[in-house]
């Protein structure tokens, strides 16, 4: 289990001029922590994830493990990112090597793509190749997991066993996680935290810690009360068919 | 059922297309040769044909056409390898490529003739230093086609690896070289006409044997049926290396992009 301190993150972009999208980020994620991230379109949540990833780096501020190595990741991306030239089951053993093949089925299996390690990508729906993204991201039973929107193209009953399999998977081992959502329900769902990441202020503007016993259900009394305070809190955000959510850039001024 | 104005009413199949077409061409050969009517300036078909085959019966044709492929096996796995290396590194990194541009470009430039007589010149007439001119002419080519082919690589795939620190071998071979394989293999087909055209002229210039210094033989003794002999049998090499080994790595590597 590993934890992370941001102090400060500020990253922005050059279009439009002096259009920042994180100002002065300060978070911490203490070891085995579920933490999600919402926020709407726009607002920084997949930015955050490159900073901490690796992929990008900030303006100004640091992220800081607290360990002595970079963790072990494990990732879902918003795309699958899966190489399409290699069957589903060799993309799943790409991250960690043929040695965990056995692994690698059973958890294909899990996500309920049994049967279709030899597909390759491009034979997938949109949905299963998320699975087989997710499946990819516990097979390498990460030290910190990172999950952008993992759910969000799968149907309702599909989309609710693979949120009971996360929260199993995640009370069985207390990896570090970070989810990254629009769904204000999953976030109740899964998170021992959850972060609001203010669209129009470009940083974490309200942090509520989750004490609710676990499993939990969408309609259990506590988790309705947490969604109604979070549905307050973000009310004002810009509404999908809003021209600020089409394109978030023009909050920017 | 319409036709398309103008186009031919008779529909073949492809392999009938390609026989008629080689017919064609030895028809006009003849015809070329009846019309010049001289055996020793133009031969016909037939003749080319004997000489070959006298050729092989002596046993000189396939030795100077296999010392020829081999020649030509080594510099273009040289040239593969050495130009696929810089491409890669070319098209990985914007300040190597910046760097190192005008030096590609120089090369591409380079007359082939120019590095053969060097090479000739800075190390003797030997095998090493033809197989050398043969792989520096190829190089550049290589380096261009493949730091165009790495420029387009897919840098969503680099990330997903970086995030889950994939082994950099694994990375090389499951991600890096699938993707640059349409480029890898556009260059050894551009390699490969190029190198064995160099190889010859390297063999007419300074080598003891290959089909490159038995032409420049012929060519001392007038004698053309022999040259196009020559010739026509290393095309046929060539051509049966491209289908028989290229063609079909081509449709393999190629499989995934149908699925």
């Amino acid at each position: 289990m590993t934890g992370l301190v941001l102090r400060g993150v500020t990253r922005e972009f050059s279009e439009p001029a002096d259009r920042h999208v994180l100002r002065g980020v300060d978070l911490a994620i203490a070891p085995g922590e579920f933490v999600s991230l919402v926020g709407p379109s726009g607002s920084g949540k997949t930015t955050l994830l490159r900073l901490i990833a690796g992929l990008d780096t900030p303006d100004a501020g640091s992220v800081t493990w607290q360990a002595e190595r970079r963790p072990r990741f494990g990732a879902v991306f918003q795309e699958p990112r899966l190489v399409p030239w290699l069957s589903i089951l060799d993309n799943l053993l790409l991250v960690t090597g043929p040695d965990r093949r056995e692994r690698a089925r059973a958890l294909l299996a899990e996500v309920e793509l049994a049967g279709n390690e030899d597909a390759l990508p491009g034979q997938l729906s949109g949905g299963m190749q998320r699975r087989a993204a997710l499946a990819r991201a516990l097979l390498v039973e990460p030290e910190f997991l990172m999950l952008d929107e993992p759910l969000i193209s799968l149907d309702s009953a599909l989309a609710e066993r693979m949120r009971s399999l996360l929260n199993t998977y995640w009370r069985e081992r207390r990896t570090t996680t970070l989810l990254v959502t629009h769904n204000l329900s999953e976030a109740a769902e899964l998170s021992t935290r959850i972060l609001i990441l203010s669209p129009t202020e470009g940083r974490i503007t309200a942090d509520c810690a989750l004490p609710l016993p676990d499993p939990r259900q969408r309609n259990d009394r506590a988790v309705t009360a947490v969604l109604e305070d979070l549905r307050r809190m973000t009310q004002a955000w810009p509404r999908p068919d809003t021209p600020e959510a089409r394109d978030p850039l023009s909050r920017a001024s | 059922m319409n036709r398309v104005a103008g186009a031919l009413p008779l529909r073949l199949s492809p392999g009938w297309n390609r026989l008629l077409s080689a017919v064609a061409l030895l028809a006009l050969w003849q015809g070329a040769a009846m019309a010049v009517a001289d055996a020793a300036l133009l031969p016909s078909p037939l003749a080319t044909f004997q000489a070959g085959y006298a050729e092989l019966m002596r046993g000189e044709l396939l030795f100077h056409v296999a010392i020829t492929l081999a020649r030509v096996a080594v510099a273009f796995t040289l040239a593969m390898l050495i130009g696929s290396a810089i491409g890669i590194l070319l098209g990985r990194s914007e300040p190597l490529d910046q760097i190192f541009n005008g030096w590609l470009v120089i090369g591409l430039n380079l007359p082939a003739l120019v590095t053969m007589v060097l090479c000739y010149m800075w190390f003797g007439l030997t095998e090493v230093a033809a197989v050398l001119a043969v792989t520096i002419n190829k190089v550049p080519t290589v380096a261009a086609i493949v730091r165009e082919g790495t420029k387009a690589l897919d840098r969503s795939l680099f990330e997903m690896t970086h995030v889950f620190g994939v082994k950099p071998s694994r990375v090389l071979t499951r991600v890096i070289l699938p993707q640059l394989a349409p480029s890898l293999m556009a260059a050894a087909r551009a390699g490969l006409a190029l190198t064995w055209k160099i190889v010859l002229v390297v063999e007419l210039l300074g080598r003891p044997n290959g089909v490159g210094f038995q032409i420049r033989t012929f060519f001392n003794f007038f004698d053309i049926a022999s040259i196009l002999a020559y010739s026509l049998a290393f095309i046929a090499a060539v051509v049966a290396i491209e289908t028989f080994l290229l063609q079909p790595i081509d449709r393999r590597l190629g499989r995934w992009r149908r699925a």
